[in-house]
């Protein structure tokens, strides 16, 4: 077998070997010692003072250990019992998005979110915006109570003022409207519904930041029916996406990470997977994980998907369309998509209309309608109508709105519609928002009336069509909060505890569409401990209209045309989303899986165009630009990225927050202003009227890329293409091989070591980087069990990020290159793999043999121990670590002033959500993934209680049960029948056979590094692309 | 009219004498009616204990019910027996002597549905324990001046200063022996008279203390013992910090372990709910002390602290006597439900402490000795037949927790 030869960088710095980056890469830590504070400078007398100081100060706080206070329950509630966790379903709801998660309390505190497994939605999955939802509630900037004019007032005086203006204004016959992103609870669009009642002049008006607009304009104008249907891409084989970053941020990422997942998943039975073409402007998720990628222009969106129409229609026979510009690999898709007609899937993340319909009649010849498509089920997460939206801001910029009432939603900073809504304020007699915070359009408003974080609340959400997902409160409110939809209730008159109200609607509108039970109670209490009721959609007629396709060809034809400036890709990351969570510090700090970026908004610009330009990229080092769209100018950091279409730059939107709070506050530019309009939708493409221009200031980027370099070892990424996997399960394998007296071994057969033998439990870990997307939600999940710290832009800078799983990203190209050139070219188009790395758990570990102290020790179950109060900080350990894993406390990140972004360790609120059972470590110790040692503990122990063996699937942690694509295995290999043991193909342990021994028979499991014997117990599975075998270059 | 009243007076008093004599007899004729049979008083015990009349009557003192010694003395046995069975219809009928039970106790005893049969073994019960009351041990001073060691292994302290004390008189029997034997000696050779000068000089040498003191050998060994005496001192000094031993501090509360888990047998998890669950054994709430205190010692002022707390609804802050370091997990529910230790263990005997003390040092080195020492209570637990099994094949002893990973850092640190 050959081996792999494929070149991999991580950065454009690591490609051209730069010789900073070689010099910093040499070392360890690229840091200088000895840290400096302040100001630095500090000699060997101070030290000396410091240090009789301290032993003094040591020794006589040590004569009387202060008298510590145990504070029990006054009247202890019936179901919590301190140091034992409650878990409660509910559901995650921010805007549009929603997600059926589990809550973990500890003595009533929410402190980590997962996925619920009862949820045929999500599946149990999650991603970095659900994790980190919970640390949102502990935010300290929310509002503590309803306030008039940025002045506290109590409730009693916000409803009598509210009230009264609006009786006055519907008196009048003036116009009122409740600006709202997509509403999911039925229950609150009741409230709504009474309010508008009450008010007959009102209206209710949706929008969302992300707009999904086009495609329920598309299905009302190609089926008669405006909806989003759900997709299902479990079922398809051939996967085409224009534009659609559904892995990342469209519409349901989670859903469809699960579903794709399925589709990726192979082993020696099932050697099938799907196909999957994406053609993109901005390198996204999704794109990184297609197999065939071609870097399109926006202008080339639309007549692309023409051209696939065309291609489609000639097929099928019918008529086919004007225009239609096709692209690399667009016929090899047309081909493939026809070979698996109903076993395939187009989607366009266009919002323009006109393409969207275009989409529905290529899915409709291909008979993906009832089968990869379901309509009888609509999602409902995008329910905004950019159209009403726009009337609004003309409305309100004229004047005509007496009342405004923003049901949380900020659309000054977040709608196209921002500015006509902030001029229009003035005009209303009453505005009133319902925002957790004073942020920028609750500051603009008169009286704010804070609605409950969804942690604190009751309520219900519908998912898509008859899929409910109940929402219960994990914690009694932490301020004068009060629910929105019960202030809509109370304002139109009705005094009613919104909990009865969401009974009494379930009562009446729910409980008899089951047949499971006849006692309201019993179905109530079983839907709150499931979190989730399936009640089934409804069957509707999907009858495609062809004459719309020509219509939509025509405007096409029309609006896409390739004009000779940049043109600019807006997107949402998958961090920070659509901004509205832009406080809060995990996800600011989560490294953006693709650009490796933390705390920053940049352009992304194609390598070509910034050579261009004299743009380079070296560790972070960049240039300021000047972009200017349509007139206005905005400066920000370019960043050079492979894989960006020529022509065109990315740029985020949910940043330049001017009042988030102190985490978000002027970071990155804002770019929703630049989002477009085309044929009534809001569009996130410009393609004309974009300029940009270097500025010669230089800027630096917290890229957490170039760190941990492995520097010349290529063989950590294992791949091959399907064909090859085909006949040979290990396909693209590479076995290192020792030279010892005389002949070539492998290295497990040249040890020094004794090894270990796991009696009991065998901790292991499988990673499917044909699975693994590169999501990075186990990176937020394991902040958030591990409490680890956020150290800050400046500390990424400096390489201090102290994340225990990262997400290595490596570029390369399509085939073994002959030399650096090519390499360049294919850092156009290159293809990317996500490999999580994380503590290896070696079994011949080579930091616990050069620790002087014995703090990094190895277990009886295969866990790499590391003791914090044994560690006197040498990092030894991590410059003999090869996989760069071990992170070091630089600094004392709790209770310091230096450190305001590590909210969940610097305030008594956000404390709240550090877990208990974990360290919060000291200045001065080295730490690393555990392997949520405190969950194994856990699980082992509840087994213990009851007598039995702990069951597999029983004891998971953080980042597999966070992992949305399932890609992380985590289990016990003396468990034959853990689900671990049977992907390995692990024989069954012999008595006396050490750990190194045991025999693997999964082809494609591999230990990175296998070379220098460390025999880590974390295996990673090859990366398959189901690609051609390429015959040329 | 004098005589007459007197007479009356007497007649009356005569009457009611004999009657009182009578109905003392009739009463004790009760008392012999009820059985002595061990068997019967097995039973009466059992019921006494199951129906949980314990909760709220004793022999020999009141607790919330009337204290039950010789109540077949004062009352009927009929009379008993059903107002056992319902006493709140005896009370509605308005039998004087349940209302003024009533009166006195201000509440009603719960209907029991014991037949009569039962009843009688509980009074034979009641008679057993009140005829030969059970001596109570007198509680040792608890006052902690004399800690057993850590681990409570090898010979008693006392013995070993006991032997001490002995070695010294033996060495100074030896040295007034010595002195004696040198002092006849020389007026043995004194007497003699024939030496040489040089052997005079030696005999006749005076003892100089003050030189002796000053000669440099000894001046070394003096200091050589100082310095390693303070080092020592220093060094266990330094063991101890943070160790808090003994460590006994003023409650809010005067609560009693004494009284509560030693004299009225309250099982530990009664009130410190957590300890089979969770980490925490947990201090109890007001609201567990109140189950009791309700109506039980309702105008103790120490008990009226608890009505304080229930009012002003803030919850006692009680003085926390075992401090782990937050560095070290520790799971109460892994050694007392899977481990099956005794509270005791660690706590020492609590049931006799008027004022919690920590028992343990709560050391490091405590948990590993134990860890190493103490037998993994495997017994009906299917988690650790396959290591008992394997262990087994390889050793003759027992299972140790350090055998299985006790001593792993992981552990207790993550």
């Amino acid at each position: 077998m050959k081996e792999n030869q494929k070149t991999y960088w991580k950065g454009i710095e690591q490609l051209t070997n730069d010789s900073e980056f070689v010099k910093k890469n040499s070392s360890e830590f690229p840091e200088y010692l000895p840290v400096s504070n302040e100001e630095g400078n500090s000699n060997r007398r101070d030290f000396l003072k410091l240090m009789g100081f301290g032993i003094a100060a040591a020794s006589l706080a040590a004569c009387e250990a202060p008298v510590r206070k145990a504070i029990p329950y006054l009247n202890k509630p019936v179901d919590v019992d301190p140091s034992v966790p409650n878990y409660y379903a509910s559901t995650y709801v921010n805007g549009g998005d929603a997600v059926s998660v589990v809550v973990k309390t500890r003595e009533g505190r929410p402190i980590k979110v997962e996925g619920n497994k009862y949820s045929t939605i999500a599946q149990g999955g999650t991603n970095a915006q659900v994790e980190a939802s919970v640390l949102s509630l502990y935010d300290k900037e929310r509002l503590t109570g309803p306030t008039k004019g940025g002045a506290d007032i109590d409730w009693e005086t916000l409803d009598k003022e509210v009230t009264a203006k609006l009786g006055a204004i519907a008196a009048k016959g003036g116009q009122i409207r409740i600006v709202s992103q997509s509403v999911l609870s039925p229950t609150t669009k009741k409230a709504i519904g009474e309010f508008i009642s009450k008010y007959p002049t009102t209206q209710h008006v949706t929008y969302d930041a992300v707009s999904a607009y086009g495609i329920s304009e598309a299905n009302r104008m190609s089926f008669g029916e405006a909806m989003i249907p759900s997709y299902d891409f479990s079922k398809a084989h051939t996967i085409v996406s224009v534009g659609a970053d559904f892995l990342g941020t469209w519409i349901s990422p989670i859903e469809f990470t699960k579903q794709y997942s399925k589709t990726r998943k192979i082993n020696d039975h099932h050697k099938e997977m799907s196909r999957h073409f994406q053609f993109e402007s901005n390198l996204s998720l999704t794109g990184s994980n297609a197999d065939y990628r071609t870097p399109i222009k926006p202008s080339q969106a639309g007549p692309l998907v023409a051209a696939i129409y065309n291609g489609i229609a000639a097929k099928a026979g019918q008529a086919k369309v004007s225009g239609g510009a096709s692209v690399d690999h667009a016929n090899k898709a047309i081909n493939e998509l026809w070979a698996n007609r109903g076993k395939s899937l187009v989607v366009s993340g266009s919002n323009d209309p006109a393409v969207q319909v275009l989409v529905n009649g290529i899915n409709t010849m291909l008979g993906n309608y009832g089968t990869t498509i379901n309509t009888d089920a609509p999602i409902y997460y995008r329910q905004g109508d950019d159209q009403a939206m726009n009337n609004l801001g003309k409305e309100m910029n004229a004047g005509t709105v007496a009342g405004v009432i923003f049901f949380n939603c900020n659309p000054v900073y977040d709608s196209a519609e921002g500015s006509a809504i902030a001029a229009g304020l003035s005009k209303a007699e009453l505005t009133v928002s319902t925002s957790d915070r004073m942020d920028e359009t609750a500051s603009a408003v008169e009286y704010v009336a804070p609605d409950h974080h969804y942690l604190e609340q009751w309520n219900d959400a519908e998912l898509r069509e008859g899929h409910f997902s109940l929402i219960q409160p994990t914690i009694s409110p932490l301020f004068k909060t009060r629910q929105s939809p019960e202030s809509f209730l109370k304002w139109a008159g009705q005094d009613v505890e919104y909990y009865t109200y969401l009974q009494n609607n379930w009562k009446d509108s729910y409980f008899g569409r089951q047949t499971d039970t006849s006692n309201f109670q019993t179905f109530w209490d079983k839907a709150l401990f499931d979190g989730v009721v399936e009640l089934g959609g409804s069957s509707k007629s999907v009858a495609y209209n062809y004459s719309a396709a020509a219509s939509a060809a025509t405007l096409v034809a029309q609006n896409y045309k390739a004009g000779t400036g940049f043109q600019l890709a807006l997107y949402d990351k998958i961090g920070l989303g659509n901004g509205s969570q832009a406080n809060n510090p995990w996800l600011q700090e989560m490294s953006d899986p693709v650009t490796k970026a933390t705390w920053d908004n940049y352009v992304t610009i194609s390598i070509k165009d910034a050579n261009d330009l004299g743009i380079t990229l070296v560790e972070g080092e960049t240039q300021l630009v000047n972009l200017t769209v349509n007139g206005t100018t905005v400066k920000v950091p370019a960043l050079v990225q492979p894989g960006q279409a020529i022509g065109t730059l990315g740029l985020a939107v949910g940043y330049g927050r001017t009042k988030a709070g102190k985490v978000a506050n002027e970071v990155g530019v804002d770019a929703y202003p630049f989002i477009t309009r085309l044929n009534g939708a809001n569009i996130m493409d410009v393609m004309a009227g974009v300029n940009v221009t270097a500025t010669g200031e230089g800027y630096k980027i917290a890229q957490t890329q170039t760190h941990q370099t492995y520097m010349g070892r290529e063989n950590v990424i294992q791949e091959s293409v399907l064909s090859e996997y085909k006949h040979d399960s290990g396909a693209g394998r590479w076995h290192p091989k020792i030279y010892k007296e005389g002949k070539y071994v492998k290295p497990s057969k040249i040890t020094l070591w004794s090894g270990h033998e796991y009696n009991n439990h065998h901790w292991a870990m499988t990673i499917d980087m044909n699975s693994c997307t590169g999501c990075s939600a186990c990176t937020v999940a394991c902040q958030a069990e591990n409490n680890i710290p956020v150290v800050g832009k400046q500390e990424v800078l400096n390489r201090r990020d102290m994340a225990w799983i990262r997400i290595d990203r490596y570029y390369s190209a399509a085939n073994p290159a002959g030399d650096k050139k090519e390499l360049e070219n294919a850092a156009e188009n290159p293809e990317v793999t996500f490999q999580p790395m994380l503590c290896q758990h070696c079994n011949n570990a080579p930091c616990e043999t050069v620790c002087p102290v014995a703090a990094t020790t190895h277990s009886t179950e295969g866990l790499n121990q590391m003791t914090y109060n044994r560690c006197i900080g040498t990092r030894y350990c991590a410059n003999n670590c090869p996989y760069k894993v071990r992170r070091f406390n630089w600094f004392k990140y709790h209770d310091n002033t230096q450190f305001p972004d590590n909210m969940a360790m610097n305030n008594d609120l956000g404390k709240m959500v550090l877990n208990p059972d974990v360290t919060v470590r000291a200045r001065g110790v080295m730490e690393k993934c555990s392997m949520c040692v405190q969950r194994i503990q856990a699980g082992k122990l509840a087994a213990k209680r009851e007598g039995r063996r702990p069951v597999d699937g029983e004891i998971s942690i953080a980042c597999a049960s966070a992992c949305p694509s399932d890609a992380i295995t985590f289990g016990d290999l003396n468990d034959p029948n853990s689900k671990i043991s049977k992907t390995l193909q692990i024989e069954e342990k012999k008595d006396g056979e050490g750990a190194t021994e045991r025999v693997v028979n999964e082809a494609r499991a591999y230990h990175v590094l296998e070379e220098i014997n460390v025999s880590p117990n974390i295996w990673y599975m090859t990366k398959i692309r189901n690609k051609d075998k390429q015959t040329e270059a | 009219m004098v005589a007459k009243t007197t007479i009356v007076r007497f007649a009356t008093a005569c009457m009611l004498v004999c009657c009182f004599l009578f109905s003392g007899a009739q009463l004790h004729a009760q008392r012999d009616a009820i059985s002595t049979d061990e068997a019967v008083i097995k039973e009466g015990k059992a019921l006494f204990e199951d129906w949980t009349c314990n909760t709220c009557h004793a022999v020999g003192r009141k607790l919330v019910g009337p204290d039950l010694a010789g109540v077949y003395d004062r009352r009927e046995l009929d009379w008993i027996k059903s107002f056992v069975k319902n006493a709140g219809k005896m009370i509605a009928d308005g039998d004087p002597q349940a209302v003024a039970l009533y009166e006195e106790y201000n509440q009603i005893m719960s209907p029991w549905a014991l037949d009569d049969n039962q009843i009688m073994a509980i009074l034979a019960y009641v008679r057993n324990v009140e005829e030969n009351p059970v001596v109570e041990a007198k509680p040792t001073d608890g006052g902690g001046a004399v800690s057993p060691g850590a681990g409570g292994s090898g010979v008693p302290e006392s013995y070993l200063n006991t032997i001490v004390v002995a070695l010294v008189v033996v060495l100074i029997l030896i040295l007034i022996v010595l002195a004696l034997i040198i002092s006849v000696l020389r007026k043995y050779v004194q007497d003699k008279g024939e030496l040489s000068d040089d052997d005079e000089a030696i005999v006749n040498e005076k003892f100089s203390i003050s030189a002796f003191l000053k000669s440099p050998t000894v001046i070394g060994i003096i200091t050589f013992l100082v310095i390693v005496l303070a080092a020592k001192n220093v060094i266990d000094g330094l063991y101890t910090v943070g160790v808090q031993q003994g460590y006994a501090p003023k409650q809010p509360i005067n609560f009693s372990h004494k009284i509560h888990a030693g004299d009225y047998e309250i099982d530990c998890q009664y009130c410190h709910t957590g300890v089979e669950i969770g980490k925490s054994a947990n201090i109890p709430s007001v609201n567990i002390c109140m189950n009791c205190h309700s109506s039980i010692k309702t105008d103790s002022p120490e008990i009226q602290k608890l009505y304080a707390a229930q009012e002003s609804g803030k919850p006692i802050e009680w003085v926390r006597v075992h401090n782990l370091p937050d560095l070290a997990y520790f799971n109460h529910s892994q050694h007392v439900k899977v481990g099956q230790i005794e509270c005791q263990t660690c706590h020492g005997e609590i049931q006799e402490m008027a004022v919690v003390e920590q028992h343990a040092p709560l050391t490091m080195g405590w948990c590993i000795d134990c860890h190493r020492n103490t037998d993994v209570n495997t017994k009906g637990n299917g988690y650790y037949d396959k290591l008992v099994e394997l262990h087994n094949s390889s050793s003759k002893s027992a299972m140790k927790v350090a055998d299985i990973g006790g001593l792993e850092c992981a552990k207790c640190h993550y």
